[in-house]
């Protein structure tokens, strides 16, 4: 009998990890370097040098700031991206486990994917408002779609011997849901939840762009709109920064919560 | 305790129409170790389906302590071929065993341990309990599956070609482990397997079915002694007749006719084939 091969996958070497780290960081900071020469003597209005708009940024986006327009936008996101999540897997459980359900709404689901999200940031205006509620309802609306089409197929290719042995072994209703459906179609539902998370990030900042009294989106408009260019410019890469320690949160959570999946997929291929 | 009785089941669909078993008719005492052989194609999956309540029969009925079976009983424990696909991938060895547990009201948790430590003590997987299972052999994978059909204590235990995927030497491991367990445990056991010598190895009675249209051709009595080994019980004459006896018996069923007659008696073994 063969042994059990170790039960966790090597730790890196700290000079492995630390070459990747070099790796990851090197094209950015390549860029950011190019950026920083090439506009270094810029006189155009609307493009500062780097230096002045690291400057700028630094003055602007004080503590009181961040807590006035960052987080506001942040906790819109979150609350948007959770809603849609939660909408998403639950409906995306229906449809996937009732085939009737599923030929009944998957024209009418095509449609409303195909419809861009941001065009309803003015309908939802008229009956959400211009507050709070409208742009977490406009990120929901956006969000919910890749969600909830990949929960449906995630839910669909549950393994038919895995399926019946829970069968055959009493395991059903809210026990299959949570021990077989759903663990079986999380690689599916974060897949979802990944191209979520984008769409999120750009429908945060077009929401507050309509109509808004804070946020980043409103920040970086009102910056353009009286001519703060570096100001600008700093919003926009404040959000950039945002969507990357937003990735890495997010890729942080998946593996955690995948690890059996990544592990899987690894024993499959080198055996 | 377990009764077949004129088993037939058609697929249908897209036009086609497919029996998969046409008759069988046979019938298990409580307690024995009862091995079902066929050719491959003949409906053997089928057939277990069908007794495990996953697959309704076109017509006829299995009758389980008296009872009609209508979905998964209770009591009945099912070990299939694919262990890869039937434990769980995002569970340890340790709940994979307990998720039945869980689903008997009855069971305190402290039992419910105290059931998967022994059936993996059982199973000589003692120290993998927080391993995931795509992290062992398939031999052990195949042994958690088997550790989870204990746990559960079945009264009976379907096994449906468990060991048609693993290697030579863990396979005869998994045969002996099967003996085993049934004689400690006193369940019934429907082994289901295309392996003519692991049929007579392991049953009490072997069951030959024939090719497809498939009916029970043959029911032969494995008269070997109950304690057996591999080393031995495959050098006793006595086997070697027996694993002719259904060889020739699957082969007649091919051409579609039987060999007819009891089983010879033991002769010596220069005239063995």
């Amino acid at each position: 009998m063969k042994r059990a091969p170790a039960r966790r996958p090597p730790v890196l070497l700290p000079r492995t990890a630390l070459r990747r780290l070099l790796l990851a960081l090197g094209l950015p900071v390549v860029l950011a370097a190019v950026w920083w020469a090439v506009s270094a003597g810029s006189t155009d209005v609307y493009w500062p040098p780097l230096r002045t708009i690291l400057e700028t940024g630094r003055e602007v986006w004080t503590a009181e700031r961040i807590t006035t327009d960052v987080v506001p936008s942040v906790l819109r996101l979150l609350i948007g991206f959770t809603a849609a999540g939660v909408l998403g897997v639950a409906l995306g459980v229906v449809i996937g486990t009732f085939p009737r359900v599923r030929a009944v709404t998957e024209p009418v689901l095509e449609f409303l994917r195909a419809v861009p999200p941001p065009v309803l940031v003015p309908v939802i205006m008229l009956f959400a408002g211009i507050g709070d509620t409208m742009k977490v309802v406009v990120i929901v609306s956006g969000c919910v779609w890749p969600v909830l089409l990949n929960t449906v197929e995630g839910v669909r290719a549950v393994d038919s011997v895995l399926a019946e042995t829970a069968r055959a072994y009493g395991v059903g209703g809210l026990a299959r849901l949570r021990h077989l459906v759903l663990p079986s179609a999380s690689p599916q539902i974060f897949a979802g939840l990944r191209q979520a998370l984008s769409i999120g990030v750009i429908l945060m900042v077009i929401s507050e762009m309509f109509a808004a009294s804070n946020g980043l989106g409103f920040a970086v408009v009102q910056f353009q709109r009286s001519f703060a260019i570096p100001e600008m410019w700093s919003g926009i890469l404040l959000l950039g920064l945002l969507g990357v320690l937003l990735a890495l949160v997010f890729r942080a959570v998946e593996r955690r919560a995948l690890a059996w999946y990544h592990g899987l997929r690894r024993s499959r291929r080198t055996s | 305790m377990l009764d077949v009785r004129a088993l037939r089941k058609v697929y249908e669909g897209h036009g086609r129409h497919v029996e998969a078993v046409r008759d069988l008719t046979f019938s298990l005492d409580a307690g024995e170790l009862v091995c079902v052989v066929g050719p491959s194609g003949c409906g053997k999956t089928t057939l277990l389906k069908c007794v495990a309540g996953l697959l309704e029969p076109t017509s006829g009925e299995v009758v389980l302590r008296g009872q009609r079976v209508t979905g998964p009983p209770p009591g009945t424990a099912v070990v299939f071929q694919e262990y890869g696909r039937s434990l769980f991938p995002w569970m340890r060895v340790r709940d994979n065993v307990e998720l039945p547990l869980r689903q008997k009201k009855h069971v305190t948790k402290a039992r419910r341990r105290e059931l998967v430590e022994h059936a993996l003590h059982a199973v000589g997987l003692d120290d993998t309990a927080g391993a995931y299972p795509w992290q062992l052999s398939g031999g052990m994978q195949q042994r958690v599956a088997i550790a989870r059909a204990v746990a559960y204590e079945p009264e009976v235990l379907l096994m449906d070609e468990p060991f048609a995927a693993v290697d030579a030497q863990t396979r005869a491991d998994l045969e002996d482990l099967v003996r085993r367990l049934w004689q400690e445990l006193g369940v019934t056991v429907l082994f289901i397997t295309h392996d003519i010598d692991e049929a007579v190895y392991l049953g009490e009675r072997v069951v030959v079915l024939s090719s497809s249209p498939t009916v029970v051709q043959e029911q032969l009595t494995v008269d070997l002694p109950a304690r057996r080994d591999h080393l031995h019980t495959r050098a006793d004459p006595r086997f070697t007749q027996l694993r002719t006896r259904v060889y020739e018996e699957i082969q007649a069923a091919k051409r579609g006719g039987g060999v007819g007659g009891a089983v010879a008696p033991p002769q010596p073994l220069d005239k063995m084939p």
